[in-house]
This record gives structure tokens, sequence and C-alpha cells, in this order.
């Protein structure tokens, strides 16, 4: 049996009066390119930092390819590279100073140094090698947060929020380089609220809500797993927007000017039920389209405060 | 991998690169501002106070001065090093890598040596050009400024942990590093106190660090100078402890 690349074991971490994580367990194969979805505090970055050995777990294993977080952290730690979220830096040092240091932590000297100029080419920094990282723009200083995670070849690279707040360009290049990475053999974990990039992405996703894992399966499995489709009506709808709210509001994805997206659930007799509803309101048959969700339209629902019907 | 060698020197060397690119700050500032109170007091004083029976209060001021420079500069490097990472965040870089508490709290107690060193060092040659002082003992001089400013090095550990904000570092040093350091006989032999404030004076433990210290210039000294050895070992390990003990906790760093 293959080690998985992560592996959570009931995981639970308790701030002073907040349980910011309730008991999450999930692994993450050797290979994969893995999701990990959900609003802000979540608990996503608190699990990323359980990872990494930033921060203790009050309770539960962690495991970087086989190796406990804690107990056997010198091994856990060289085989995961985490690109944090903020864009931290030492505004003493320069770039190529920075590069040298953090492969230093990791026991690699000057052996490592063909390594570090092949990242500078790869993620464009050879020019800016010289530069002290506080003159460097957010963009630069992203690409360096990610050759630092690099820096000593670790199995499992995890992107804590990557593309929050770069531009597009970036964004593109940041994400083709990351599908480079998992073409090379190497796993990735990665927190985004570009869903859509999620979606297409990743192999599986996770979605954590309020320190519990709410969903974890295969982008097409959540979706087919989902109790509801969408029903995109293009019909201007009829009678007042009273009555539209009476009945209908609640199952109101998104609306705008030509359409009104509604949740319509896979059971039969609850279908028929709002279509029924539709109908009273004016809408015909012709009007109405039936789609599958998307998954940002899942993560909405799933981690939406009310509970829908 | 049993120690983590090549990273804890880096992280050594990393922290000694940082104190000398600044080294204006972190060098010059300090000895020049020592220059002056050996100015100011050496001139004020030197024909008025007669200590040790016939030694000028130049070469007493000297080792007192060099001690308390190297002490709060070795405080101030790894105090402020540590605060300013955990404050910009990039204090993850060192916790994301295979470097042990131990291995962690050596780099940085050693950096702050080698700064307290350098600064002590930058003192005394500038005092040489303008004082005539003794050296007694090289070996005991060498031993008293390795462990001070491996003790207040370790007690920058403690406080670049505990602290949130330069505020809180500001505390520590206003109101538990300078009274220590003004109240270990600095500028005075404590046989020069009342009894009470002699007896108070025997419970700092700075005062240990000083008087070794000036017994390696002078051959004299308040109290003998082994039990100052003894004292000054037993600190340094007691803080040790406190600071190993607190980066393996993870208190306000890993929680």
């Amino acid at each position: 049996m293959t080690t998985s690349a992560i592996e959570l074991l009931d995981v639970k971490k308790r701030y002073k009066n907040t349980e910011a994580l309730q008991g999450v367990s999930f692994s993450v194969e050797q290979g994969e390119f893995f999701g990990l979805l959900g609003p802000n505090g979540a608990g996503k970055s608190t699990l990323i930092n359980i990872m990494g050995g930033l921060v203790n777990a009050t309770s539960g294993v962690v495991k970087v390819m086989g190796h406990d977080v804690v107990r056997d952290y010198r091994m856990s730690r060289s085989k995961i590279g985490v690109v944090p979220q903020e864009l931290v830096y030492d505004p003493f040092f320069s770039v190529w100073e920075m590069l040298v240091i953090q492969s230093g932590y990791f026991g690699l000297g000057r052996e490592n140094h063909g390594w570090i100029n092949e990242l500078l080419e790869t993620l464009k920094l050879s020019d800016k090698r010289d530069e002290n990282l506080h003159n460097l723009s957010g963009g630069m200083k992203r690409r360096v947060l990610i050759a630092q995670a690099l820096v000593h070849r670790p199995s499992v690279v995890v992107l804590d929020e990557p593309t929050a707040g770069v531009d597009v360009e970036l964004r593109r290049a940041l994400w083709e380089f990351a599908n480079r990475l998992h073409s090379e053999g190497h796993t990735i974990l990665l927190t985004t609220h570009y869903l859509e990039e999620a979606e297409s992405m990743c192999d599986r996703i996770a979605i954590l809500n309020k320190g519990s894992c709410i969903a974890l399966d295969g982008k097409d499995r959540l979706i087919e797993k989902s109790s509801w489709r969408v029903a995109v009506v293009t019909d201007k709808l009829a009678g007042s927007e009273d009555l539209f709210s009476a009945a209908l509001s609640s199952a109101v994805v998104s609306r705008s000017r030509n359409s009104t997206q509604l949740r319509i659930s896979r059971d039969e007799a609850a279908a028929k039920n709002m279509l029924q509803k539709l109908s009273s309101l004016g809408v015909s048959d012709d009007k109405i389209q039936l789609r599958e969700p998307t998954l940002e339209e899942i993560f909405l629902t799933m981690t939406a405060d009310k509970v829908i019907v | 991998m049993s120690f983590n060698i090549y990273g804890c020197w880096t992280l050594f060397k990393k922290e000694v690169v940082r104190f000398m690119k600044v080294f204006i700050q972190t060098i010059l500032a300090p000895t020049v501002s020592t220059m002056l109170y050996l100015l100011v007091f050496g001139v004020v004083f030197e024909d008025a106070v007669v200590i040790y029976g016939g030694q000028s209060y130049s070469s007493f001021l000297i080792p007192g001065l060099v001690m308390m420079a190297m002490t709060q500069n070795a405080f101030a490097n790894s105090s402020s090093s540590i605060l300013q990472s955990k404050m910009n965040g990039n204090i993850v870089f060192v916790m994301l890598a295979p470097i042990s508490v131990f291995e962690f709290y050596l780099a940085f107690v050693m950096a702050a040596i080698v700064r307290g060193l350098v600064v002590g060092v930058g003192v005394l040659l500038i005092a040489a050009l303008l004082v005539d002082f003794e050296v007694y003992s090289i070996g005991l001089i060498l031993l008293f400024a390795i462990v001070s400013s491996g003790v207040m090095g370790a007690m920058g550990v403690i406080a670049g942990i505990s602290a949130d904000k330069y505020d809180h570092l500001s505390a520590f040093q206003n109101f538990i590093i300078l009274p220590l350091t003004f109240l270990s006989g600095v500028f005075y032999s404590i046989q020069n106190l009342p009894p009470f404030w002699q007896e108070v004076s025997s419970y700092n433990p700075v005062f240990y660090l000083i008087d070794g210290f000036r017994h390696g210039f002078l051959g004299v000294s308040d109290v003998d100078y082994q039990q100052s050895v003894v004292v000054a070992l037993l600190f340094f390990i007691l803080l040790s402890i406190l600071s190993i003990f607190m980066l393996h906790s993870g208190y306000k760093m890993r929680e």
C-alpha cells in the first residue's frame, strides 16, 4: 500500500474560546492535485499550518509522507513545502541570499545552488536575484515565496491561496507552474477562493466549514451527489415580487435581468411541486432549462449559514 | 538527521549578517554611547574616586562599561530579531524548516554572543586610545565576556518569544535589564555601599557578571571571582533551560 502524501486523523485545534478544527480526518494521496475549500475562518490555514509544523494541533495525528509532524518533524518538514498566504519576507536580504539561507536551513549548501538558479529561471526571478525583497512588487514577492517553498525539493507542495491579490497574468503563470509541478509528480494541496480554478485543476476537493470537513470527493462526484440541480428560468417572472419571494426565494441561486436560477430537487415529487409553483407564477415550461450545479453553487449552498431545503 | 548542524550554522550566520548589515545601529552607536559614559564619568570622577586602594577610576570603569555594552547588545540582538521576525511574519521560514528548538536557541544565543563580543572589542579598542588599563587574565575576560553575552542572549530569546510588540520589549529592557545593570556595580564598587545595599547587590546576578569580568582586568574584585564564575554559569544554564522550554512548548510561537 502506498503511503499517503498527507494523512489527517481526528485533528482538533482549540484557541481560547473557539474550536478552529473539530476533528478533521482525510488523506491526500501521492500525486494528487487536491483542493481545500472553505469560507474565511473555516480552518483551512490552521490545518495547513499544522501540516507545516507552524501550529501545534490540540489533538489528533498529522502525517506528511508517512512522517508524524510532531514526533518526526525533521522528515515531515523536509517533505513539505508551504507557500504562505501572506506576503511575508525578511527585509534584510536579497532574493538570492534568502533562497540560499532557506536552503541552508534544510542542511543544503553549495550543491543546491544549481537548483536555486533553476528556480529563479523558472519563476522569472533571475533579473531580481540581487534585489532586496523589500523593493519587489507583490507579484514578485509571491514568486519568491514559491521559490522558498520549493528550495528543498519537497514532494508535497501546499499553496495557501497563492493567487489572492495577484493580477491576471501572474495568476495564469502561477497555475501553469502549479500544473507543471503536478505533472512532474508533486502532490499539490491548494486552497483558493477562485472556485472555477479548483474545479478545473483539482482531482479531489474537501470543503471545510466551521472547522469540520463537510464534503470530500472528486469534483464530478460532489456534483452528482448534490441533492439538487439548477433550473434556469429565462421567462420574465409574472406575478408580484411578494408572491415570488414567498414561493421561491429560498431556492434562488442567482438572479439577473434576463434569468433566474433556482435550486430544484432531484426528488421527482419535490421537483414537480417547484415546477407547479413556477407555472402558477406564469412561467411557461419551454422557458425552463435544467442543468447540473457548478462547484461554486454547491460550495455556497453547503457553507451557507441557513439550511436550504 | 540527529543534529541539523548546517541548518543551525545557517541560522547563526544569518543572524550575524543581519546585525552587520545595520552595523551603524548595532555596533557603532552603542560603541560611541559607551565611550561617552567613559569620557563623562571618567573625567569627572578620575581624581575624586580611588578604588581598591590605588586603582584609577577609569581603569575600574572600563570593564564595567564594556560588560554593560556587551550584555545590552547581546540582549537586543536576540530579542529584537525574534520579535521583528514574529511581527513581520518571516519567522515562518525558520519554523517550516527541520530546525530543532535547541538549534534555534543555539543559533540565536551564539549570534547574540558575537554581537556582544564585537561591541565589547570596539569599546575596548577606542578606550585603549584614551586611557591606560591593565589586563590581568585574558582567559577570565573571555570567559565572562562569552558567558555574560550568552546569559543576555538567552534572556533576549525569552523576551523575544514573550513580547507581542516593541512596547513589551522596551518594558523588559527598561524595567529589568537596565536596573539590574545600573545597580550591579558598573560605576561603583559595592564595597562603597552601606551593608544593606551590599546585601541587595549580592542577589543581583548581573553584579557577578561585571565583578568577575573586572577581575580579569584588575586582578581584584568585590567577591571571589570563582564565586562569580559559578553564579554566571548557573544563571546561563537556568535561562537557557527556560528559553528552550518556552520554545519547546510553542508558547506564542506555534500556538
